[in-house]
């Protein structure tokens, strides 16, 4: 076995012993918070691939994660009865569409959460090739900015679209059904299988970026980072294979929207805040930028105890003052090595002051 | 046979003609070398040739193929590799995965082949390895395979970068001032090592300050002096020119 597959193993073996704890400690409602944080943490990796690995930055993850979640939420809530047409005559005979009942009684009938996120899923690859396209021309602040200007729109929009609800959102999403009976739900009977579900699905990407690092495009992608030039030199097409992660980090960002919208049975336009995406570059940050294994974990902690609201109301401060703060003391991200040498020589050195530049 | 032909080539930045209607052949399995002052615009030419810049006047064509308006991977992917005077290795790799980024246009695994590790890259991978060592073993490097490149001496690095452009199986390598910030001993190891490629059939185009190597390496010289070419011809012959003696060393002296 490689050492990859060890850490695969290794973390595994820590989601089962979590749930394992929540049991023993009678503690099991901690499971449905633990769950949400695995879909955040789906954001984190995919975007980890982009800042770290490709080296391009975007503050605008929480847009791709909002469209997700928005257009499942609308396609599998919007009610069809009323509507008639040919396109959706067609589409109830091929079976994209579903009839199911509301809370009220009444019957609905909407688009099937498959077809509703395969939709999603489209509708983000087209957004993030057509805005990618030109953005991911800038460079450093300038690409910073952009990508923060992509988020800020898609806010702006959910917020102000009667039909995704503006500022109150969508709800009463339903769960989202998968093979043999599963289904992803917030609904706390099938809490310990959403939360395996949750984390199953971290890992299966987990093991898709760590792959896509160790070969032929992860090593073409080191090479942009280091040395963008010279990597055109060698025949690799920069710009293409940059847009290629951005499209995939962003399609990790919308398939977390997708699967948190139908656990949560719902989303709201904060979702696509600002304060978002900011919370994803600093945890990224704190994990070593180019580190999946310490974006996931620090992703696992930090995302947890926001959830749970030991944070309070100074939540996004928190984040806002972690991402200072790992930019100016550890740049290299928490999880690394010479961590304690650092801090030793961060403590026993003279005031700031009077240090050389 | 010609395998370069750069064809009345200008290139203005602003108010300065940094290249002005430029022409001259490189013919297949030669070593051809640019020289000229600082500043006469040298390192613009190759800029030019390898498609970092684009010509506003004239034609670049290499292999039959006018390639003066293709972004520079497309250069590269018909085998026109270059290097740069400040060398470029890719930092946090070793030597070996540097050497092997060379080998990215002689394979073909994507995002998705990457992602799902399918069973055709393994071989390929296996590939790329094999002869990422072939190229070590030829210039000696095999020693610091996972070293990480930018550790090495400076002119160490000279070398992976080399092996680096090798690796594309380039028909034309385009050296930047190889020889710049290396010793005496290391400058001729570098002119045996570019003697080297040329037999091995790569044809050689390069742009130096050192006349030692250049006067004894090249098979034909170019003089380029405020972006205009001033003399080409075979080494003895360009060191008895008058025009490039009076550009080098100044009218009086003469």
């Amino acid at each position: 076995m490689e050492r990859k597959h060890f850490a695969i193993a290794g973390f595994a073996g820590l989601i089962v012993a979590i749930q394992l704890a929540t049991r023993l400690t009678g503690t099991e409602y901690f499971l449905t918070q633990l769950t949400m944080t695995a879909y955040y943490s789906l954001v984190i990796v995919g975007l980890c691939m982009l800042i770290g690995y490709a080296g391009q930055i975007s503050l605008g993850h929480a847009g791709f994660f909002a469209i997700g979640g928005y257009v499942s939420a609308f396609l599998t809530t919007f009610d069809l009865k009323s509507h008639h047409g040919a396109f959706i005559s067609l589409m109830e005979r091929s079976g994209a569409l579903v009839s199911r009942q509301d809370i009220y009684g009444g019957t609905l009938l909407t688009v099937h959460p498959w077809i509703a996120c395969a939709a999603a899923i489209l509708l983000t690859v087209a957004v993030a090739y057509l805005v990618g396209g030109p953005v991911l021309k800038l460079k450093g602040h300038y690409l910073a900015m952009a990508t923060l200007g992509i988020g800020i729109i898609v806010y702006r929009i959910v917020l102000g679209t009667e039909f995704l609800g503006a500022s109150d959102g969508i709800s009463e999403v339903p769960g989202f059904p998968l093979p043999g009976g599963l289904v992803i739900t917030g609904d706390s009977s099938s809490r310990i299988s959403n939360y395996y579900l949750a984390w199953g699905v971290v890992i299966l990407g987990m093991v898709l970026l760590l792959n896509l690092i160790r070969s032929r495009v992860g090593r073409a992608l080191a090479a942009v980072h280091g040395a963008e030039d010279a990597a055109g030199a060698m025949g690799i097409p920069t710009a293409r294979y940059k847009l290629h992660t951005f499209v995939l980090s962003a399609v990790f960002a919308s398939l977390a929207g997708v699967l948190l919208t139908h656990f949560n049975g719902g989303i709201g336009p904060s979702e696509a805040g600002v304060m978002k995406s900011v919370r994803y570059v600093a945890i990224v940050a704190i994990g070593g930028m180019a580190n999946l294994w310490g974006a996931l974990s620090m992703s696992l902690v930090l995302n947890y105890l926001s959830l749970r609201g030991y944070f309070g109301t100074y939540d996004d401060a928190v984040f806002g003052v972690i991402l200072i703060l790992i930019m100016m003391f550890a740049p290299d991200g928490l999880l690394r090595r010479h961590l304690l040498s650092d801090l030793k020589r961060l403590v026993s050195r003279t005031p700031a002051g009077e240090e050389a530049p | 046979m010609t395998l370069l032909s750069v064809r009345g080539v200008g290139k203005r930045f602003g108010g300065l003609q940094a290249v002005n209607d430029l022409s001259f052949d490189v013919a297949t399995g030669s070593i051809k070398a640019l020289i000229g002052p600082n500043g006469a615009g040298k390192t613009t030419i190759f800029n030019l040739i390898s498609g970092f810049l684009h010509p506003d006047r004239g034609e670049i064509v290499f292999g039959g193929t006018a390639v003066h308006a293709m972004p520079s991977f497309q250069v590269a992917a018909r085998g026109m590799v270059r290097t740069f005077q400040h060398i470029r290795l890719f930092p946090k790799m070793t030597v070996l995965e540097n050497i092997m980024v060379g080998r990215h246009v002689h394979s073909r695994a994507g995002f998705l082949a990457g992602m799902l590790n399918l069973p055709f890259t393994w071989g390929e991978e296996r590939r790329i390895k094999e002869k990422s060592f072939e190229i070590m073993d030829l210039l000696g490097i095999v020693p610091h395979a996972e070293t990480e490149a930018i550790s090495l001496a400076y002119g160490q690095q000279r070398v992976v970068e080399i092996g680096r452009a090798l690796a594309c199986e380039p028909k034309l390598l385009l050296l930047d001032e190889p020889a710049a910030g290396l010793n005496m001993r290391e400058t001729k190891e570098m002119g045996a090592l570019i003697a080297r490629i040329r037999d091995m059939g790569v044809t050689v185009l390069l742009v130096e300050h050192d006349m030692s190597l250049v006067m004894k390496i090249s098979d034909e010289v170019v003089v380029v002096s405020y972006g205009e070419k001033i003399a080409e011809d075979r080494p003895l012959a360009i060191q008895k020119n008058r025009e490039v003696i009076r550009v080098y060393l100044g009218d009086d002296e003469c």
